[in-house]
């Protein structure tokens, strides 16, 4: 049977499968998260400018009311992903030998985790006050 | 295999460029708002560890809170944060010229010249506004 008639490409026949199905939902998430991103990027620099200069009580005060900090975990969890996804591709682009693309795309995955985590404990602490 | 049989009939001589990359064309704008579109992102990438900083400063107390105030306010922070919001306007910007593309809209020659003209030149202002502004509501009462 040739590839030809079959529509098989070498690589699925010789590993006995097909694609993974899930070829363009990083892609179009890339999306979501770039329209997401907008609104909650102006929102997140009008946080930060309102915010230079103040005192500590202030930024604390300011930081854990409902709305601004509603506004900074959503840009948090959207960018998390948005950048998790995006750094991927840049190691996926270039890095070829097998052990440091692996490393690499685990190394992605902590520091997205750590980052993201550890913003959303801080938001959440002075929203919370704990 | 027998592509590669006739390949080594013809032209096993010449040297040819089997995949053209970025060194084989002349640069152009859009070509390099690409690029800087991709470096932009893996800066903002890193650039998430100052914001984290900031946050976990302003929830562990002031004086963790005034170490970063220092920093920021330093030369090298000012610098940082400069180039900081110039990737995050333009990250942004860029964005949204993709999102365009994305429509099927903008590709003419004049047209992508343009929308890629304006993301540099956009982010560049709104940098330089939202700067100014930020000053000015530093210089004012607290």
């Amino acid at each position: 049977m040739s590839p030809i008639q079959t529509m098989r490409t070498p690589m699925r026949r010789v590993r006995g499968l097909g694609t993974a199905r899930s070829g363009t939902g990083q892609f179009w998430h890339q999306r979501i998260t770039s329209v997401a991103g907008i609104p909650l990027t102006i929102g997140l620099l009008l946080i930060i400018t309102a915010l230079l200069g103040r005192s500590h009580a202030a930024v604390v005060q300011i930081l854990g009311s409902p709305l601004v900090a509603i506004t900074v975990l959503l840009f948090i969890i959207n960018t998390a992903y948005h950048m998790w996804i995006g750094m991927q591709e840049i190691i996926l682009d270039y890095i070829h030998e097998e052990k440091w693309k692996l490393l690499s795309l685990i190394a992605n995955t902590f520091f997205v985790f750590v980052v993201s985590l550890a913003s959303i404990y801080a938001i959440l602490k002075l929203s919370f006050g704990v | 295999m027998t592509e590669l049989e006739a390949g080594a009939s013809t032209g096993a001589q010449r040297t040819r460029p089997l995949s053209p990359h970025l060194q084989i064309y002349k640069p152009m704008l859009t070509m390099m708002m690409s690029i800087v579109h991709r470096i932009t992102g893996g800066a903002l990438y890193f650039g998430m560890l100052l914001l984290a900083w900031w946050l976990i400063a302003a929830a562990a107390g002031p004086n963790a809170y005034a170490n970063v105030e220092w920093f920021m306010g330093s030369l090298i922070g000012q610098l940082v944060l400069f180039g900081y919001t110039w990737a995050l306007l333009h990250h942004m910007l860029g964005g949204i010229r993709h999102l365009v593309w994305d429509t099927i809209h903008g590709f003419e020659p004049a047209e992508r010249e343009l929308l890629t003209l304006a993301t540099l030149i956009g982010s560049i202002t709104l940098t330089l506004i939202l700067w100014v502004v930020g000053y000015l509501v530093m210089g004012g009462p607290r």
